[in-house]
């Protein structure tokens, strides 16, 4: 059948580059090997040419796949399923990038993306290095690309492909029979993007992760190179700058969805040791580790082994963490994994054609890297450093083993599960890590390589340590920290790890200016180092001290030994109503929606009560995408340069769709007569004429018959006075009810029935009156954790740049 | 000894306690028969809504924000009541699984974590090719 209205050019275009990028990284790799393993000087070097020649030519297609799958959203092709299934005509241009990285095809893409551009960088700067490295970046890009083929081998898929058309994805639909199916309404717009993912983070966070993921293959490629070409030592200052490259991309891709997270998810932070989180904190971890076994490796020839081996890890649990995040095999642990797509295979042996030839090469040439008999000095850098990257190692184990559970159960048919407290679980053990990483961090530059003058160490490092200790000591005294929901064992362990950091923090600014004479070109390491304590000065402070501020002090549960934990996080507030929220008052004062309803967002106003500050706050709803019905909420914070109020809504009665059903039932009354209603009973008092009251005033010239009710609600001594009234003007009746908000109640006057007794109308709905249940969370100190990490990267990138100067 | 090998066993040391600490309150998946069996404990159960109910979740924000209640089966046809004493998950109605971690105390089933709850959409961050395809057949 011939279709109207298709574009299919661009997919051609796209199929062709697909096919031609395969292939070209794979000649790539096969003239690269050839180039490394060839005697002949010339003969390697035209090997060499080819392999530069078709790495271009994946360079090349890979871009214009690139482009063309932009172009086809941005276009809004909806006869393509990419664009069709991950994007929508309402998007901003920003968020149309956000659609690229939205499944599993755009992010390998954007991964295969930034490894060709960190290979064009190789190809330039590698020199001997290029063949070898080169060989492992071009069968990263085979693999990478076989991601995206969409073939079936008999029953076997291979890949997803971006280019698939939506008629093709969904083949049984009659629709498709019709020739000019792209004209019916529902082709006309695309399925859109996932509304959470419609955040500006969103829009830079993936790029920079995947180029954190795309270098760790630069570390990993020299190792593998050198232990190739039994060449083991001569790479590592080459690759240092890569290295500190790759921890500062990663770190702040990580902390960049830490950012995410925190602002548009609902958990009530920005770390959850989610096992999607966790994949991608344990390669930087090791990658950090490896960088200072480097380190070590450079100044003294200690480490080589570990630096190998670190450098190794890091790259295979990046691709580890892959496979964590998108086979479905989470799904019971993680809230983000993507979902199965039957690709299992295909991600697994991903993993396995770089972990099973790495590790044997690893092994094999193992006894010939070079390892110096002569232990390390106690008074040495290098052997103090040794031991925090060797801590770095087993912390990233506590993380990686329990967050494969998962897996471990799916292969040896056990099922563990973490316990209670999953984020106690991880914490208990990093505090330690933390403490240790502190004190290293501080005193370990004080030290110098091979040997250090004891007596000359301990006078520089006594004003550091004396200044932390009162400053610490200051936190624990007067900062209040009082977390003690997991025992007093582990709230001495924040105190020493608050200690810890802050020790840190003083000394590397002290060695800049003691050890380094203020010489801040080299000072790389020691802002880094400090950056990394004051983010743990802001993690443990900001957790530790994490506060909610709705407590709920009306709600019935709050009694009985385990009150503490039951049921007091959200408060219920009514429109218009000033509500009691400890420190302050919160009144939900109004609401307004944006973009075609797209947004609802809730005005909360909050005042404190000694009058010493108040503002709004504007958390708000975002409908859902992609034909689903309801809403996701949308946290919002007041940013204060010490804290953070954060706030979301749990629910609001703006999220029932329909109309209120609810209906007034008639009853006759007489005077003094009892109405029992649902959560208590009310009393006519007393019914008359232009009877004025708190609601309303009337003159001589109103006629209104108003009737005065007590309501007496089961729950609460304090008594309720309601005044609905009917008021007759212009010859017309008309029926002002009045509302009692927090009994769900209205009532009105209907009229006069007979003589004594009136006709009221009696309703029960808990949609009279707009409600939002609201959480209100208070974080101090998190600004530490951004600047901290803002602070660390810098340091990375100052080491960066000395040490690509000092090559 | 050399440092390092004293080094390496204080390091073994501390991989054995970790493990330790982490086998001392692991929890395991459990049906919710078993689970019963094991009241008091805290266990991880995968269920589901169970839609013999006519209104399987019950949440009155207005009345009390922080408690949910729902009704629940497991792949065994096992029934059992939740309370979840938190907001009512955004797109609970719509899971296909709720992985539940809590404890049963007599006939109900205990939440006292927030993250004690994991609910399964079969949308979440990634288009479920059937809801897809329904969208497609509709209009």
């Amino acid at each position: 059948m011939k279709y109207i209205g298709e574009h299919l050019l661009p997919g051609q275009f796209g199929q062709f580059f697909l096919v031609l990028s395969l292939v070209a990284s794979l000649v790539a790799m096969i003239a690269y090997f050839k180039s490394t393993n060839s005697r002949d000087l010339a003969t390697a070097e035209s090997w060499k040419k080819i392999g530069r020649f078709s790495f271009g030519i994946d360079i090349f297609s890979v871009f214009a796949i690139f482009g063309i799958i932009f172009f086809i959203i941005s276009n809004h092709y909806f006869e393509y399923y990419y664009s069709w299934n991950h994007s929508d005509k309402s998007l901003e241009p920003k968020f149309l990038l956000s659609s690229i990285w939205e499944g599993q095809e755009g992010s390998f893409l954007l991964w295969a993306f930034w490894q060709a551009v960190l290979g064009l960088i190789l190809m330039k700067t590698a020199k001997k290095w290029e063949a070898p490295v080169m060989t492992v970046m071009s069968f990263a890009q085979v693999t990478l690309a076989t991601m995206l083929l969409g073939l079936y081998i008999f029953d076997l898929k291979i890949g997803n492909n971006p280019f698939m058309l939506t008629r093709h994805a969904f083949q049984d639909l009659p629709v498709f029979n019709r020739a000019d199916y792209l004209s019916l309404p529902r082709f006309q717009d695309g399925n859109g993007l996932n509304q959470l993912l419609q955040n500006y983070w969103m829009v830079i966070h993936p790029p920079i992760l995947f180029l954190g993921f795309a270098s760790t293959i630069v570390p990993f490629a020299y190792a593998v190179a050198g232990l190739w070409k039994k060449d083991y030592s001569s790479w590592s200052k080459d690759l240092l700058p890569w290295s500190l490259f790759s921890a500062a991309i990663l770190g702040l891709g990580i902390m960049m969805g830490a950012k995410w997270a925190y602002e548009s998810l609902n958990f009530g932070g920005y770390w959850a040791w989610d096992p999607v989180e966790n994949a991608s904190l344990v390669p930087w971890l090791l990658l950090v580790a490896g960088i200072h076994t480097n380190i070590i490796f450079n100044s003294t020839g200690h480490s080589l082994r570990a630096t190998y081996l670190f450098y190794i890890l890091s790259f295979l649990l990046v691709l580890y963490s892959t496979y964590l995040t998108r086979s479905g095999d989470l799904q019971e642990t993680s809230v983000h994994a993507f979902v199965n797509e039957g690709m299992n295979w295909q991600l697994r042996a991903f993993v396995f054609v770089f972990l099973v030839p790495s590790l044997i090469l690893f092994a094999i040439r193992f006894k010939g890297i070079p390892n110096i008999q002569k232990e390390e000095n106690t008074w040495s850098r290098e052997f103090w450093m040794f031991i925090g990257s060797l801590v770095l190692f087993l912390s990233s184990l506590a993380i990686i083993v329990p967050t494969s559970f998962p897996i471990f159960n799916k292969v040896f048919g056990t099922n563990l599960a973490i316990g209670a407290e999953p984020e106690f679980a991880y914490n208990r053990i990093q505090v330690f890590v933390a403490i240790i990483i502190g004190i290293l961090t501080a005193v370990t530059q004080y030290l110098k390589y091979k040997n250090t003058g004891k007596e000359q160490v301990r006078k520089k490092l006594l004003l550091p340590t004396v200044i932390s200790l009162a400053i610490s000591a200051a936190i624990s005294i007067f900062g209040g920290i009082t977390y003690d929901k997991f025992g007093i064992g582990f709230l001495i362990a924040i105190h020493v790890a608050i200690f810890a950091s802050v020790y840190s923090v003083v000394a590397n600014a002290g060695y800049i200016w003691s050890g380094l004479n203020g010489k801040l070109k080299a000072a790389g390491a020691s802002v880094g180092h400090m950056g990394f304590a004051l983010f743990l000065i802001g993690v443990l402070i900001s957790s530790a001290k994490k506060e909610v501020l709705s407590i709920n002090y009306l709600n019935p549960l709050n009694f009985g030994s385990d009150a503490k934990e039951k049921g007091v996080e959200n408060l219920t507030l009514f429109q218009g109503v000033k509500t009691d929220m400890g420190k302050y008052w919160a009144t939900y004062v109004r609401d307004t929606s944006a973009e075609n309803g797209k947004y609802m967002y809730f005005h909360i106003l909050m005042e404190r009560k000694d009058n010493k500050d108040s503002f709004v706050l504007y958390p708000d709803l975002i409908k859902n995408t992609k034909g689903q019905e309801g809403f996701s909420n949308n946290p919002d914070s007041r940013h204060y340069l010490h804290k953070d109020i954060f706030s979301y809504i749990s629910y609001a009665d703006k999220m029932q769709e329909g109309e209120d059903t609810a209906q007034y039932k008639s009853i006759n009354v007489n005077a003094k007569d009892t109405l029992f209603y649902s959560a208590g009973f009310m009393i006519l008092d007393s019914v008359g004429l232009n009877l004025s009251n708190d609601r309303a005033q009337f003159t001589r010239n109103d006629t209104a018959v108003v009737a005065r009710l007590t309501v007496v609600p089961f729950n609460s001594k304090k008594k309720i006075v309601a005044h609905p009234y009917l008021l007759i003007k212009n010859n017309e009746i008309i029926q002002v009810p009045d509302t009692i908000i927090s009994q769900g109640l209205a009532v009105k006057l209907n009229r006069l029935s007979d003589g004594k007794r009136f006709e009221m109308g009696v309703k029960e709905s808990n949609r009279l009156t707009p409600f939002v249940a609201l959480k209100v969370l208070q974080f101090p100190m998190i600004n530490l954790v951004w600047i901290g990490t803002v602070i660390m990267i810098f340091g990375f990138v100052m080491s960066m740049f000395r040490r690509i100067k000092l090559l | 000894m050399k440092k390092t090998h004293i080094a390496l066993l204080v390091c073994i040391a501390a991989v054995i306690m970790v493990l330790l600490s982490f086998m001392g309150d692991l929890s395991t998946y459990e049906t919710l028969a078993s689970a019963r069996q094991k009241e008091g404990k805290t266990v991880t159960v995968i269920a589901q809504l169970d839609k013999s109910y006519e209104k399987p979740i019950e949440y009155d924000a207005a009345k009390n924000p922080n408690l949910t209640q729902f009704y629940v089966t497991d792949s065994l046809g096992n029934k059992a009541k939740v309370m979840y004493y938190f907001e009512k998950p955004m797109d609970m109605e719509k899971s296909a699984r709720i992985v539940l971690k809590g404890k049963m105390k007599g006939d109900v089933f205990e939440i006292t974590q927030k993250d004690g709850i994991l609910i399964k959409c079969p949308s979440k961050y990634k288009g479920d090719p059937k809801a897809a395809s329904n969208n497609l057949s509709q209009n």
